[in-house]
């Protein structure tokens, strides 16, 4: 069990995508595609012929492998139904963010690679939002991590301790809009549009086709499962599994299926209840996001809990 | 003493290469480097051998009664002393590839010679005399080789470095002296057995001139202004050696008299120096992304990296104070540790752009672009040192970093109310810098090595010599080599912390870095495995589930306009144009826009846009302060007429005065 974890968050992330969307189409008064499509999307894309820039190096033809490396390296940190991880002492919340910014800075390289203005503008729209998300977010993991006096992401988990105070409440709120930030939805980015006034990721990604873009959705979904399972992992730990092993799993699975679901619809509601905002209004919304975490910090401090 | 011997060998060689540099033919005077290098193995071996035997005095040779010239060697001498020779052992490979058949390369490798040994001699000296000697030997050394290009620009930089380099040596002596006055000696040893009698003013006195002193030198903000204008103009086989080793001897100063020297010091000291390094690191970095210079951008880029090593030393402090002395151990290795793995990838990348401004003859990033395909080399060697110094894993920049975070948190384990918001505010101010760092360095990497070229420059470039690419080479590696198996960086490490603390360092190292108190553990070496086997994994399994397919080489989507140029690209300014907008209050920027119109305002013949951001500190701080010192000049300039009899005059006054006043 403790190896098996990783193919739950490979194998299932498309599924959690597909999810997200139909509920978002349903909200929407569409019926929309199937919670399998992102399978048959991935599918399609591996078995067609690519097209690749002139302009572009062999950065290009790496980023894809670096990416999808990186993304699924990270979710080794990360327990899904049990704490006992194989990984679990290799690697912490800090790594993991570094991990994800391993791929990150490839993504951004890879879309100037090709030399044309939409790249350019995706990866320098992508570096400046992780700008004002990283140090909100490390905030938001550092009241976590110093509660449970560990930051590797199985001992917080494994330390049991709920939303148990009004810091941690006001961390997970921090971390949520990290969240959406950091898997480009609404409000920060539209993961529906190829508009250049709009679009971040899919400006970074455009000169991608075929297997090489196959990898990079895929990468895409692991990373945002990863980023769910390690919300409820810290904030939520409930009916997580302490021992290793297949017995006595059911629970844990259950548990963190109906976690998944309820993260998605949220995430769905999210996104059909807002509105995509300015670029430069982000500061103020990150930035308000920064102080909830400062907030959860010092009263984690002044309260002693 | 066997060690002693290799020290002056190693010496004697250094000292052979600065001779030969004169007298070689001035066709072979780039091989006087080879001197260096033989040098630098020697120091390198001597200084690996006393980080593991126990201190001694070295000989000293009197000078008068009172002092004399004298040496003595230590593991945080020793350790400086490694991470001087790693640099300069692979950047004499470099310079001989660089400076072949360049016009006065005599004079270059002799003061480069010279600034080397006097490095050397900083981080050995015994006693204060010694250290100044030293001190400001290197200072003009250093000045010689900034304005080596005869230009303005380059004769304006080496004045200012001068005149800053000054006002820190200032304060160095002043506390010198305070130091000296305090504890009756010259010695450092003698004034460490002594330093507990010193009152607490003269020691507060003591770091805040440390700080500000040594501050100069490494660059910490607002101290900082002579950096961004000295590197970019200094060879390009000068800049690594200052970037990556020049800036160490300040700290290896600051560790000497503030950490080894006066021992464990108020609480707010090390929360200043967080503070200090904190500001340093985020506002050196958010100056960094706005520079199109490769050089000022990377120059700027040192200031960041030398706050990211105070904050792991100020934390140290802290915990020293509060007599966690494990703590305070492991926050300095994280220090020492960021330290050396500077030195390694700054020199890596000053080397790189100094190859990319060999080759295209110009440092402007706006005029590059796509030159990943004429200098492979040199390309794929800048982007591991990109790698290494925006922390990304496992290269050995994220493993100190990860180091420092870890000593940041770990302030929670103080009793102090105030440690434990600035700890973990710290950590927050070194994941922006992280973030920031990241974005400056895919905007330089991309806009100088991919795209298409935007100008000749890069269409001309070539890849440089062999010997420059060996000397990147073995960088990239050693910076892989840090990343991956910490352990071996981490053995130079410890018993220079070891020296200052007097506690040991407790990483437990056996299969993964498990923190003090285990907090965090985290194995680099596992990582860069499963990255390797995942990434392998997966070009197997697109061969599985997709099966051969062709690949199509075409132009980039063009929205139907064809004939895309290389001016369509994003530039650097415009990559970093959100920021300036964000930070606006940080940056205050300027814009200019001029349009002239056929018939306006429909008809337009040319618009030009400039923009530019104002140097807050040289505006705010440095321009008042010298516009002060002109006006006062001025005024004092009344007295001097030029006249004999007015001379005499002041004489007969002030003789008057004396016979009145000094009875």
């Amino acid at each position: 069990m403790e190896y098996l974890q990783l193919f739950i968050i490979i194998l299932f992330s498309p599924l959690v995508n597909g999810v997200i969307k139909k509920v978002k189409a349903n909200m929407q008064g569409r019926t929309g595609p199937g919670v399998l499509q992102p399978y048959y999307d991935l599918l399609r894309l591996l078995r067609k012929d690519m097209v690749i820039s002139r302009v572009t190096s062999w950065i290009f033809s790496v980023t894809p492998y670096v990416v999808f490396a990186s993304v699924t390296a990270a979710a080794l940190f990360v327990p899904v139904l049990t704490t006992r991880t194989a990984f679990g002492v290799k690697g912490d919340v800090i790594a993991l963010i570094y991990v994800f910014a391993l791929g990150r800075f490839f993504l951004a390289l890879a879309g100037l690679d090709a030399g044309t203005a939409f790249g350019g503008e995706g990866s320098s729209r992508e570096m400046t939002v992780a700008i004002l998300v990283e140090p909100m977010m490390m905030l938001a993991l550092f009241t976590a991590a110093i509660t449970a006096g560990s930051t590797n992401i199985a001992s917080i988990s494994g330390a049991h301790r709920a939303l148990s105070s009004p810091s941690h409440l006001l961390a997970l709120s921090a971390l949520v809009i990290a969240i959406i930030a950091e898997t480009g939805r609404v409000p920060v980015d539209n993961p529906d549009t190829h508009l250049e006034l709009t679009m971040i990721h899919e400006g970074m990604i455009l000169e991608y086709s075929g297997r090489y873009l196959a990898l990079m959705e895929w990468a895409h979904y692991i990373k945002q499962m990863i980023l769910f399972t390690v919300v409820v992992d810290i904030f939520v730990p409930v009916g997580i599994a302490q021992t290793a092993g297949f017995s006595g799993m059911t629970v844990p699975a259950v548990s963190y299926a109906v976690k998944m679901t309820v993260l998605a619809v949220l995430m769905a509601a999210v996104e059909s209840t807002r509105a995509k905002v300015r670029f430069f209004q982000l500061p103020s919304i990150l930035g308000g996001a920064f102080v909830l975490a400062f907030l959860a910090l010092v009263t984690h401090i002044m309260m002693g809990k | 003493m066997v060690v002693l011997n290799t020290f002056i060998a190693g010496s004697a060689c250094i000292l052979f290469g600065a001779i030969a540099s004169l007298t070689l033919l001035s066709k072979a005077r780039n091989y006087s480097y080879l001197f260096s290098s033989v040098g630098s193995l020697l120091f390198l071996a001597a200084g690996g051998y006393l980080l593991y035997a126990p201190a001694f005095a070295g000989a000293a040779i009197p000078v008068t009664s009172n002092f004399s010239f004298g040496f003595s060697f230590d593991a945080l001498a020793g350790f400086f002393v490694v991470l001087i020779s790693i640099v300069s052992l692979f950047l004499s490979f470099y310079s001989v590839g660089l400076t072949r058949g360049i016009r006065h390369g005599g004079y270059l490798s002799f003061f480069y010679h010279l600034l080397l040994l006097s490095m050397y001699g900083v981080v050995l000296s015994s006693n204060i005399v010694t250290f100044l000697v030293c001190w400001e030997t290197m200072a003009v050394a250093s000045y010689f080789l900034i304005v080596f290009d005869r230009n303005a620009e380059a004769a304006k930089a080496g004045l200012f470095t001068v005149v800053m380099t000054h006002i820190g040596t200032v304060f160095i002596i002043a506390l010198f002296l305070v130091l000296a006055r305090f504890t009756g000696s010259m010695e450092f040893s003698a004034m460490r057995s002594a330093a507990a009698s010193i009152p607490s003013g003269a020691r507060n006195l003591i770091f805040i001139f440390a700080l500000i002193g040594f501050g100069t030198k490494a660059g910490i903000i607002p101290l900082h202004t002579w950096i961004p204008r000295a590197y970019p103009v200094a060879p390009s086989n000068v800049t690594p050696l200052m970037s990556g080793v020049m800036i160490k001897t300040a700290v290896y100063g600051f560790l000497r008299i503030c950490l080894d020297v006066l021992g464990p010091g108020p609480e707010w000291w090390g929360i200043l120096v967080i503070a200090v390094g904190a500001a340093s690191a985020v506002l050196g970095i958010l100056y960094a992304v706005m520079e199109s210079d490769l050089k000022v951008f990377l120059a700027y880029s040192s200031v960041e990296n030398v706050g990211i090593i105070l904050m792991g030393i100020g934390a140290s402090m802290t915990f020293r104070n509060s007599a966690m002395h494990p703590l305070a151990s492991f926050a300095l290795a994280a220090a020492l540790f960021h330290a050396l793995n500077h030195a390694l990838f700054k020199s890596l990348l000053f080397q790189g752009a100094g190859s990319v401004v060999h080759a295209a003859g110009t440092r402007n990033m706006e005029q590059l672009g796509g030159l990943l395909k004429n200098m492979p080399w040199t390309g794929a060697l800048f982007l591991a040192g990109t790698l290494a110094i925006t922390a990304l894993p496992p290269l050995n920049g994220f493993v100190s970093e990860w180091l420092t975070y870890q000593a940041l948190l770990l302030g929670f384990k103080s009793s102090s109310v105030v440690v434990k918001i600035v700890s973990p505010l710290g950590g927050a101010a070194l994941a922006l810098t992280g973030a920031i760092v990241a974005a400056g360095f895919v905007k330089t990497f991309a806009t100088t090595f991919l795209g298409m070229p935007r100008s000749e420059h890069a269409i001309d470039a070539r890849e440089s010599s062999p010997w420059m690419i060996a000397s990147m080479s073995l960088l990239a590696f050693l910076c892989l080599i840090f990343g991956v198996f910490p352990g071996i960086p981490l053995m130079l490490v410890s018993p220079a912390v070891f020296s200052i603390t007097g506690s040991s360092l407790d990483l437990d190292l056996h299969g993964s870095m498990v923190t003090p108190q285990a907090t965090a553990s985290l194995s680099t070496t596992a990582l860069a495995l499963s990255l390797v086997l995942i990434a392998l994994a997966a070009i197997l399994f697109v061969r599985l589930a997709g099966g051969r397919r062709r690949t199509v080489i075409a132009d980039s989507w063009d929205c139907g306009i064809p004939a895309l140029n290389s001016h369509m690209q994003y530039t650097a300014a415009a990559f970093t144009k959100p920021l300036r907008i964000i930070y606006k209050r940080i940056y205050l920027p300027n814009r200019e826009l001029k349009v002239s119109y056929i018939v306006k305002p429909f008809f337009v013949r040319s618009i030009t846009y400039g923009g530019e951001i104002t140097p807050f500190f040289e505006r705010y701080v440095y321009e008042p302060v010298m516009r002060g010192m002109h006006t006062a000049a001025t005024k004092i300039k009344l007295l001097q007429s030029g006249s004999l009899q007015l001379y005499l005059g002041y004489i007969l006054i002030t003789l008057i005065a004396l016979l009145i006043f000094g009875t």
